[in-house]
């Protein structure tokens, strides 16, 4: 018991560091292609090509670089990660009404204070809402980390395919599926404290 | 207080949406710009707080030639109020009036004072008020607020582009006439976009009626209705309103 315990921490961690790495690129890289469209196209492309890469063959593939363990799965759960933050960062900012950036201009709002005040605040919904997605999509994959030496659930669920083992199996896809629920509702709430309360 | 000099706007698509357009604004004044859609009159507006560059010429707000000043300087030195409200919905009534005051650097205690001055001046309770969001409230209320907005900083210049026209009727004639009593009472000095001509003959005084990026004619209502400069500007107004117009003055 002690062990599963162990490892939906293990799985836990790997997710988030993901997620966490991707949101410190994906959401500067969101704004960047906001401000300058003309590069758009480009970045949204390549985040989605790289979303079309079947999970096991991107483990294989960075596996060549980073060598075996965590380190590449960590890797390839940043690279699942851009596209939904960047895709959601830059639709939300895209979405804010222009007559309120106007109303900012008008009033003597600096590009700055536009993006402080008002453009990121009122992309945060759509903006959360990738990174749930993000989120949930990371707990995922990091299962099958353990076919190239990562650790987490995966190693329990692999185990007991091995062995046919339906107890490990039901030990490792159980709390990772519950991992995948939990993060999904705990962002929800925090997206409701996040979300200045006269938007809902 | 404000001077336009041959100002002319050409857009990238060579379309010229203001022609060589020559004005002067007094100080306290009500200038009202009114045409029909496309006549340039929002562009000529937004070219005073530098939303839009001319393409030729110069405008004045007093002494100062406003290419000459950092824009968001000019900005925050001249109330603007935009028909769509534009208040923003992540942010308390408060908040929203207090914003270029924020900006300037203001402190709370000021800011505060000035809110609850402010909402009592349109009879909004500032305890009732002050912490709800824009969502909460009415159309009209919203309006008000946005201009409030403007006048945080008690700019002697206000911009209003058509700020009443998403109202409805009996909301728009409400705010109308407290607008007019809290201008003489503030001493602003307003240009104001409609293109409705009740709300001109209303609370202008002096109309700017404009077609196809050019003045047409420039006068007081009473001048426009009663010696309208040609066939157009009559047409415009409209003989009923010219009828209605002249009847409540000789009451």
């Amino acid at each position: 018991m002690e062990r599963v315990f162990l490892l939906t921490v293990e799985h836990l961690q790997l997710s988030l560091m993901g997620v966490l790495i991707a949101l410190l690129v994906a959401i500067p890289l969101g704004i960047f292609i906001y401000r300058y469209k003309g590069f758009a196209g480009v970045v949204l492309s390549l985040t989605d090509v790289i979303q079309t890469i079947p999970s096991l063959a991107m483990l294989a593939l960075l596996m060549l670089v980073f060598g075996l363990g965590n380190t590449t799965v960590i890797a390839a759960l940043v690279l699942y990660s851009l596209l939904p933050i960047v895709r959601n960062t830059y639709t939300g900012l895209n979405n804010v009404s222009p007559s309120l950036i106007e109303a900012g201009r008008g009033m003597g709002m600096t590009r700055f204070q536009r993006l402080r005040y008002v453009e990121l605040p009122l992309a945060l919904p759509v903006i959360m809402a990738g990174i749930r997605v993000a989120t949930v999509t990371a707990i995922g994959i990091a299962t099958i980390g353990v076919l190239i030496g990562g650790g987490g659930l995966g190693v329990l669920i692999w185990r007991g395919i091995q062995n046919t083992d339906t107890q490990m199996i039901l030990m490792g896809s159980i709390p990772a599926a519950l991992l995948a629920i939990l993060a999904d509702f705990l962002l929800g709430k925090i997206e409701k404290r996040l979300i200045p309360k006269g938007m809902n | 207080m404000v001077i336009f000099d041959r100002v002319s706007k050409q857009y990238e698509d060579g379309h010229e949406a203001v022609k060589e357009f020559s004005l002067e604004v007094k100080d306290g004044e009500f200038l009202v710009m009114i045409g029909p859609s496309g006549c340039g009159k929002t562009t000529t507006l937004k070219m005073v707080n530098r939303l839009i560059e001319p393409t030729s010429g110069t405008i004045y707000i007093g002494q100062k030639d406003i290419t000459k000043e950092d824009p968001v300087k000019l900005r925050r030195e001249i109330g603007y109020v935009i028909q769509d409200i534009g208040l923003f919905p992540n942010m308390a009534i408060e908040q929203n009036i207090d914003i270029v005051p924020r900006l300037l650097g203001w402190s709370k205690e000021k800011r505060k004072q000035r809110v609850d001055e402010l909402l009592s001046l349109v009879e909004m309770d500032p305890e009732v008020y002050a912490k709800r969001y824009p969502s909460e409230l009415s159309g009209g209320q919203q309006q008000r607020i946005g201009v409030l907005r403007a006048l945080a900083v008690e700019p002697p210049l206000i911009l209003m582009d058509e700020p009443f026209g998403a109202l409805d009727p009996i909301t728009r004639d409400n705010l109308q006439e407290e607008f007019k009593v809290l201008q003489k009472k503030l001493n602003k000095t307003i240009i104001f976009v409609t293109h409705d001509m009740d709300e001109a003959l209303k609370l202008a005084d002096r109309i700017v009626l404009m077609k196809d990026g050019e003045i047409v004619q420039v006068g007081s209502p009473d001048e426009l209705v009663n010696s309208p400069a040609d066939e157009f500007v009559s047409t415009f107004i409209g003989s009923s309103r010219m009828e209605n117009y002249k009847r409540s003055e000789t009451r």
